[in-house]
């Protein structure tokens, strides 16, 4: 039996060890703090496209087994230790997210979280691009809003765009899905941009796309001048999608609303509803500073690093192999 | 048949579609960070032989389908059915035209061929990557070309045609490329 080994190359080993320590010196001279939170916690994500795994904890101090959920980022934690004037802080840690695997996907991966007070999420950008000059060599990257992506490459206002108009052009660009009028108005957005969009962006140097419907800000704000938008912006590169960073939401209120929409989604799609993060929604009431954060996959800055074509070739031991 | 979940596509995979069997080429799982989940699939066409892009919502499941390839030595016909029969079992079947197809050509008595079946009924027959055939007519070339430019048609005994060097004749028997069709070389008899 083969399947001991790992399937990474001692040199793609070697690449991922310099590219921490890279990663590393970038924060330290910016004045960025590591930190470590844990990865298992009480309260979980309540996205409905988003599952943790889950585990049982019998040795609490109440006497009684509680569920624990895997972190699929170190996000509420992060934004504890934020409320708490940590100040700028950064962390590579492992998240969990339970679903498939495929050639950009493996349900454990690296991740790196960082969050900075008194930036918007344009400066923000601008510290993720010198990441990637940084760890990559890239030139300086592209800029384009998620609306002028759809209008330049399908024609189409994805903030006014009907149901209607997004079947067609799902058939005109060969999307061939069983019972598409099921599908949500972000699932369908989300389909065509990675049909139509992704694969055209971000080729040469990365492409920065700023501006996502407020349909999917996820903990982002909402734009103050135009409330059709929240402040999130995502990294493409080379096919993949790098990084996902926001312009945080810091009300708590809106954000114990997000929550409950998202469990009222799930609960109409007939999924488990989730625990929501108590600690997480006291923490923003003490209040979170004025801040940007931002999660980067490291396997897959990897894999561009090293131009590998499936995730399996820098992580060590797949879970197919776990 | 058993059903499949879009966690077990992989390239090779038989499934059901639209009725008819198809084959898996490339299974690519697609997800946004915060989006559904989707496997976005290329697929062949078995009886039609189209490749088609389809996507599926993860987790969604297939009907598999019973497809199987089998090898099996080249019998006769008998002007409808197209014999063929296992060497080891000596077990025989009859794929139609619709099977054989353009393949026909290609048909050499004892050869072994790829023949797939679906729910036990050939649906393609695959002849070997290369077969020998007979020259019956081509015009004869010049003396002394050997360099063989340009070529000319020739016709062989199971009608297909190919073109040939101008120094190969009537009577001859050549090696044939079947996936490209194109002359390979002269076979001494």
């Amino acid at each position: 039996m083969q399947q001991w080994q790992p399937t990474t190359s001692h040199q793609n080993r070697v690449a991922r060890a310099n590219l921490l320590r890279t990663i590393r010196a970038f924060f330290c001279q910016r004045d960025v703090l590591e930190v470590e939170t844990p990865t298992l916690s009480q309260g979980t994500v309540t996205d409905e496209h988003l599952d943790a795994f889950a585990t049982d904890f019998y040795y609490g101090s109440t006497g009684k087994p509680v569920s624990l959920f895997l972190q699929t980022s170190p996000e509420y934690a992060m934004k504890r230790l934020l409320c708490a004037d940590s100040g700028a802080i950064y962390q590579i840690s492992k998240a969990f997210r339970h679903e498939g695997e495929g050639r950009w996907h493996n349900p454990e991966f690296t991740m790196l979280e960082w969050y900075r007070p008194g930036f918007s999420h344009v400066e923000l950008m601008a510290e993720v691009d010198a990441l990637l000059i940084a760890t990559l060599d890239t030139e300086p990257a592209d800029k384009i809003s998620y609306q002028q992506a759809f209008i330049d490459v399908l024609g189409l206002d994805p903030l006014t765009a009907t149901n209607h108009a997004l079947d067609d052009k799902m058939r005109c660009c060969g999307i061939d899905i069983n019972a598409p009028e099921t599908l949500s108005i972000d699932s369908k957005l989300q389909l065509l941009f990675g049909q139509a969009i992704e694969p055209i962006i971000g080729r040469e140097r990365p492409c920065f796309v700023y501006g996502f419907p407020a349909s999917q800000a996820a903990l982002a704000r909402i734009n103050p001048e135009d409330k059709r938008i929240a402040d999130r912006f995502e990294v493409y590169f080379q096919g993949a999608e790098l990084a996902n960073g926001f312009y945080e939401l810091c009300a708590p209120d809106e954000q114990r609303r997000r929550f409950a929409q998202d469990n009222e989604k799930r609960r109409a799609a007939g999924l488990p509803t989730k625990p929501i993060d108590e600690y997480f929604l006291s923490a923003l009431e003490a209040g979170l500073p004025d801040c940007a954060g931002v999660a980067l996959g490291i396997d897959r800055l990897l894999m561009i690093k090293v131009g590998a074509r499936h995730i399996q070739d820098v992580i060590n031991f797949p879970v197919s192999r776990a | 048949m058993a059903n499949y979940s879009t966690n077990e596509f992989k390239g090779g995979l038989k499934i059901m579609l639209d009725g008819e069997p198809c084959n898996i080429l490339e299974n690519e799982y697609v997800k946004p960070g915060k989006g559904q989940a989707f496997n976005r699939v290329k697929i062949r066409k078995l009886i039609s032989g189209k490749v088609l892009e389809k996507t599926f919502r993860s987790g969604e499941s297939v009907e598999g389908a019973d497809v199987m390839d089998t090898e099996l030595a080249y019998l006769y016909t008998d002007g409808e059915f197209y014999h063929f029969m296992n060497n080891d079992t000596f077990e025989q079947i009859a794929a139609d035209e619709k099977a054989v197809g353009d393949n026909v050509k290609w048909l050499v008595e004892n050869d072994v061929c790829t023949i797939t079946l679906w729910n036990g009924s050939p649906i393609t027959v695959t002849p070997p990557n290369f077969v020998e055939l007979e020259i019956t007519e081509t015009d004869p070339g010049l003396k002394g070309d050997t360099a063989g430019t340009g070529g000319k048609p020739a016709t062989l005994s199971t009608g297909a045609v190919v073109r040939v060097p101008l120094f190969v004749q009537t009577g001859e028997v050549i090696r044939v490329d079947t996936r490209s069709g194109e002359y390979v070389s002269r076979v001494q008899k």
